[in-house]
């Protein structure tokens, strides 16, 4: 290929406007060739000599006792070599949780990736079948026998939440609340994040403004099926092949779920086609896992789109009643949320993650969030890009919208004047640091699209959102190759462009060209832990390890050209890329390829290893622009301009920044528009495909103008703040508030589908 | 594990055959592009798959009695591609173009469309406002039928054990002819029509409205020919008073059901406003503009 | 029923393979051929990610019975870069960061290919109008219009 296309762009000044040689540049991303002409290997890709196909018999109602499951007429089948139930699962106690931001019930995870004794949603798996072919599996799949005892479901949380609703377990008793309830029922938990006294507030405010807002459980719609290979051997060990989120956790999770040692698994990354969260849990690793061992072949098992639809990680839908309070001059005194989540079938919705978020971006001295996870007969939620915070910004920021109109005030201009800064008291707990919201609204009102002109029966939105983002757990090591080149191997997959962050933040460290950089995503077995990738965490936290291995090879580096020179090595400096010699008259200085040519004779290998838990990610704030058109005939709305804003710390590689503010734009004016599930009365998934659950598609969208403001985060080498969730969360109340303006009519029940907004007009 | 039959036949008589011997359910290949998708989730289970795109017939387009004989078989991008179709029908080339993506475009037939039997097929009010007839070959020969005769129910036709489409006959264009279809879908592209109409229209010199046609889809169990809306625009100069009767007879003639795609109320009133401004584009295509 | 011989040519070589009736043309490129650069995301057509041309006309794979190969010409993602030279879209793809997950790029490459083969000059409307039937989740299609956009304007050497 093209030697110019993988170079850094030569031309280019020593060091740029942002003082960095590398960082912000946009070389080609290191896997981008095998991505452009179909070598990549993704999820259902690998093939393995002998492999057999996985099928997954899936319960076709919402709620039901598993009486039986024969298996008997399959296993007759020719070509079928093995069947797994739950009955083939370890049993795991309440006792079995993770660690981490939200704790997995791996008892929980036990039986959605296999259902014991009850079936709880329309999807859920029943049981699975390894055959030669999948002709075999289907039909073997088909003479399953499940006798079920269909029971009473329900959908909607605050439906589940009514004393006489369909109980989905019995050993639920609401967490959160005082006394502890006697009685089982659906409300998993109550949170609760206070600050100040909000009854004073409210008594003080010249205006109130106070809404209830819906909107609908939506899937992260990424474009690979869940698909993965397993190969067991008679030793016990365990090899997957997978698309996920962090093959450390489908390390772990298979290992609790089937009961197996950690050593004894071994996950390679397939590149990712797609995750957006969705991909941070397992549903078929463990399946195909126990088939192999059962078969003693290796098994693959690769969804189709119906399966991903109706058992897979959508995120909750919701309800949210919001109530802010201001003075006349637009300062807000305070502010009420209550929400509840619809969890799926097991707990764990992100309302806390709402709850914690929905006010952020402002300074309210005093405000009360509560927040109630909801079990109901859907899939289990799984996180979705800035898990439950879109939810709750769509409720405040049309609030905000309401309150700027009741003052007659600018919506910038409003949320200007309450914008959290540096030393704000959130009320989830933190003061915040160094951040960059205010420079976000700044930006937007200086933006051309803030003052364009809008035509008849055209309406423009503005929103803001925040997100926490996390470090955490992370490894990162660093080989410098006998000819100079450098291999930087972490272990969190690829989803959009983190090779080219990691290669040009050792290439910075290191001054040496970024082509020199090879980045790795390594397997389990050939890397020190590292968390998943969540919480945009990825740039900033293995980001941060990267930078520390680097900084370990620069020191053995200099240790090495000291002994070549025979001085001390303080006297030596790391500068562009090259040791100098600071030694009085002995000027001089050895590149990095020169020591690494010589390094057998120095002392051995040049390497660097960091694992730490990276600490102090820096939040994110965004304000986004949406300008649209409706058809007052037909209640059809068009998206004609859309700009989004956001404080990215530093963009390391600005096009994949740019990259995902598109990206979360364009999912959130799905939200907004079109997407949701759709049950029919038995509970049954209506649209579990990509015909009838509608992604934006590519002429439903403008061009999406991106502005990146840097801010930088202090407790990051470059600055870096975690960018790809913040962008998903302004843009369902930026839609809203514009269709709202459009219409004349406030639309607080997503999707704002062109049924609903023709018939709140014609209402008007 | 039993074996689904596949056949080619490059003739007429010989696909009549083919369908026939063909086992207890033989399905008719076309595009695929719904026999596809049925088959791979399992809702349909041929005996026999019989790809009727070898037959000559089925893939020509070619002028007849100063109209078109339209294979059935012919894809959305062929037809898009033949400027005489195009010009003297730009309102059914429009409904059919807006089926599916540019690679559905690349397989998809009219009439596999039709055959469907889909309520919200986009063809087919575009082929019954056109006046469009079908041939029909069967066990007992070969008959023609109104397009507006063939859906009878939602995946219902009235096609006979054996029979299926070889083409489709438009017929002469009058001078000052115009035809268009609407649909409303919530994206820009890639969704079944929540409402779909066909409006076509023929106006003398004085601009009077001669003859018309007005069809609707996705707004009852099977695509509707909706007299009362042609009686609405013919011997008027389609004016506003005209229009509004149009859309209120277009509206009347509605019975759809409240779905995943849309309501009764939506649909009901949408049909009205699309029937409407597809009167419209006819007549702006019957005056040359 | 005996396994269907099929001949047909991929990316200009000739090529045969085995495949039951009900086989896809995607099942038998990514299945029987090894060629996994076609993707199947929904194996309804509503994706696009499978995108091949069949005697030069832009496909769902999946939407294709790999019999009705037969005697055709198909075209595919692993054709279209010439030797270790990348066809046009594909540089561009590359210089505007016009994929993140990558999962949907073959696909987006062979549909826009088909797209400049009969339109070098598309406007944006055009574009995205010939693309709708290609999902990308994760790039708002902001960049891949760009990529093509460029790439075309490299083609008609401007």
């Amino acid at each position: 290929m093209g030697k110019e296309e993988t170079q850094f762009d030569k031309t280019k000044p020593s060091v740029n406007s942002n003082g960095y040689r590398v960082v912000g540049t946009r070389p080609i991303r290191p896997d981008g060739i095998e991505k452009v002409t179909g070598r990549a290997n993704f999820g259902a890709d690998c093939n393995l000599p002998g492999m057999l196909t996985g099928c997954i018999v899936r319960s076709p109602h919402a709620h039901a006792k598993i009486l039986s499951i024969d298996t008997s007429k399959a296993m007759k089948l020719a070509g079928v070599k093995a069947v797994v139930t739950a009955a083939d699962f370890p049993e795991l106690s309440p006792k079995h949780r993770g660690a981490g931001e939200s704790p997995v019930s791996f008892r929980d995870m036990s039986r959605n990736i296999m259902a014991r004794d009850k079936a709880l949603y329309d999807g859920h798996a029943v049981a699975a079948v390894a055959a030669t072919t999948p002709a075999i599996a289907q039909a073997a799949a088909a003479l399953i026998e499940v006798k079920y005892k269909v029971l009473p479901h329900v959908l909607d949380a605050r439906e589940a939440m009514k004393p006489k609703a369909p109980v989905l377990h019995d050993d639920i008793f609401t967490k959160g609340v005082d006394p502890k309830p006697s009685k089982a029922s659906n409300v998993a938990q109550r949170y609760e994040f206070s600050l100040g006294d909000i009854d004073a507030g409210f008594a003080s405010a010249d205006v109130t403004v106070e809404h209830d807002f819906t909107s609908q459980c939506v899937h992260q719609g990424y474009i690979e099926p869940h698909a993965c290979v397993a190969s067991t051997t008679e030793d016990g060990m365990a090899t997957v092949w997978a698309s996920s989120q962090g093959q450390f956790m489908v390390r772990n999770y298979c290992a609790t779920v089937c009961g197996m040692d950690i050593s004894k698994i071994r996950v390679l990354p397939a590149e990712i086609g797609g995750g957006f969260g969705g991909k941070t849990v397992v549903y078929l690793e463990p399946i195909a896992i126990l088939l192999s061992k059962k078969s003693g072949k290796p098994i693959k098992i690769v969804m189709n789109r119906e399966d991903v639809f109706r058992a897979t990680g959508p995120t909750s839908g919701g309800h949210a009643w919001v109530r802010i309070g201001a003075k006349k001059d637009g300062t807000m005194v305070a502010g009420e949320l209550v929400m509840e989540y619809e969890a799926g079938a097991f707990p764990g919705s992100p309302v806390h993650l709402g709850c914690m978020t929905g006010f952020a971006p402002y300074t309210i001295a005093n405000s009360k969030s509560v927040g109630f996870d909801v079990v109901v007969n859907r899939p289990k939620a799984a996180a979705y890009r800035a898990p439950g915070a879109p939810i709750a910004a769509f409720a405040v920021e049309s609030a905000i919208d309401i309150l700027a109109k009741k003052l007659e005030m600018d919506p910038i201009a409003l949320r200007e004047k309450n914008a959290a800064r540096e030393g704000t008291q959130a009320a989830y707990g933190p003061k915040f640091q160094k951040i960059g919201f205010i420079e976000t609204l700044e930006a937007a009102k200086n933006h051309p699209h803030y003052s364009i002109p809008l035509g008849p029966n055209q309406g423009r939105g503005v929103a803001s959102g925040f997100w926490f983002n996390i470090g955490g757990e992370s490894s990162a090591a660093v080989h410098v190759n006998e000819d100079g080149t450098v291999d930087v191997v972490t272990a969190n997959p690829d989803i959009g462009g983190s090779r080219a962050s990691m290669g040009i933040m050792a290439a910075e460290v290191l001054g040496i060209d970024v082509s020199r950089v090879k980045p790795i995503v390594a397997d389990t077995a050939s890397s020190a832990y590292s968390m998943l990738t969540g919480g945009s965490r990825v740039t900033f936290a293995v980001g941060q390890a990267v930078c520390l291995a680097c900084d370990q090879v620069v020191a053995q580096l200099c240790e090495r050209a000291a002994k070549i020179w025979d001085i001390e090595v303080s006297d030596v400096e790391w500068l562009a890329g090259s040791a100098v010699n600071r030694k009085s008259g002995k000027a001089g200085s050895l590149s990095l390829a020169e020591i690494a040519n010589v390094a057998g004779k120095t002392g051995g290998p040049i390497s660097g290893q960091s694992s730490s838990d990276v600490q102090g990610a820096g939040p994110g704030f965004g304000t986004h622009i949406c300008d649209v058109e409706v058809d007052p005939e037909t209640g059809r709305t068009t998206v004609i301009r859309y700009t989004a804003i956001q404080d990215v710390g530093t963009a390391i590689h600005p096009s994949y920044v740019e990259g995902q503010l598109q990206g979360g734009a364009a999912q959130g004016v799905g939200w907004a528009l079109n997407e949701e599930y759709i049950y029919d009365d038995l509970g049954r998934l209506q649209n579990g495909g990509f015909l009838d659950y509608r992604v934006p598609v590519a002429s439903d969208l403008p061009m999406i103008d991106t502005v990146l403001v840097e801010v930088p985060n202090p407790n990051h080498r470059f600055g870096v703040r975690g960018v790809g969730e913040v962008p998903i969360v302004p843009p369902l109340a930026a839609v809203a508030n514009a269709v709202s303006a459009a219409a004349g009519t406030r639309m607080a029940d997503l999707p704002i589908s062109p049924p609903k907004l023709l018939a709140a007009m014609d209402a008007k | 594990m039993t074996q689904i039959q596949f056949t080619a036949p490059t003739s007429v008589k010989a696909a009549v055959r083919c369908l026939a011997e063909g086992g207890k359910n033989p399905k008719v290949l076309a595009g695929g592009t719904d026999l596809l998708v049925q088959l791979r989730a399992g809702r349909v289970k041929p005996s026999t798959i019989v790809d009727i795109k070898k037959i000559p017939e089925l893939k020509q387009i070619k002028a007849e009695k100063g109209g078109f004989r339209i294979g059935a078989a012919v894809a959305g991008a062929e037809l898009s591609a033949h400027p005489g179709v195009k010009k003297a029908w730009p309102g059914l080339v429009e409904g059919f173009d807006l089926i599916g993506s540019t690679q559905i475009q690349g397989r998809a037939s009219l009439g596999g469309n039709l055959c469907n039997g889909s309520p919200a097929a986009d063809s087919v009010p575009a082929l019954i406002a056109a006046g469009a007839t079908c041939k029909i070959a069967g066990p007992k020969g070969t008959r023609e039928a109104n397009v507006e005769t063939i859906v009878i129910g939602p995946g219902k036709t009235s096609l006979k054990k054996g029979e299926f489409i070889v083409s489709f006959f438009l017929p002469k264009r009058p001078r000052r002819s115009g035809d268009a279809y609407l649909r409303l879908i919530p994206r820009t592209e890639m969704d079944i029509a929540v409402v779909g109409a066909g409006v076509s229209l023929s106006i003398d010199s004085k601009g009077v409205c001669t003859d018309a046609r007005v069809s609707l889809g996705a707004v009852a169990p099977t695509p509707l020919l909706v007299k009362a809306g042609a009686k609405a625009l013919i011997g008027t100069k389609v004016d506003d008073a005209a229009l509004a009767a149009l859309a209120a007879a277009a509206s009347a003639a509605c019975k759809p059901i409240d779905d995943k795609r849309g309501t009764i109320v939506y649909r009901t009133k949408v049909a009205g406003v699309l029937a409407r401004r597809a009167a419209l584009i006819a007549l702006d295509r019957a005056k040359g503009k | 029923m005996a396994k269907h011989h099929v001949n047909t040519t991929i990316n200009g070589d000739p090529v045969e393979f085995l495949c039951d009736t009900e086989q896809t043309l995607l099942d038998c490129l990514r299945d029987e051929l090894g060629l996994t650069g076609s993707k199947e995301g929904c194996s309804s057509g509503d994706c696009g990610a499978c995108s091949v041309t069949v005697d030069g006309r832009l496909v769902c794979s999946c939407l294709v019975l790999g019999i009705e190969a037969d005697g055709c010409e198909i075209g595919t993602i692993e054709g279209v870069a010439n030797g270790d030279e990348l066809h046009p879209l594909q540089k561009h793809f590359l210089k505007e960061a016009a994929l993140q997950c990558g999962i949907c790029t073959p696909g987006f490459i062979v549909a826009a290919k088909s797209m400049l083969a009969l339109n070098p000059d598309p406007s944006e409307s055009e574009m995205r109008y010939w693309l709708a039937g290609n999902l990308c989740r994760c790039t708002g299609y902001d960049k891949i219009i760009k990529a093509v956009t460029n790439a075309a304007a490299e083609m008609r050497g401007e």
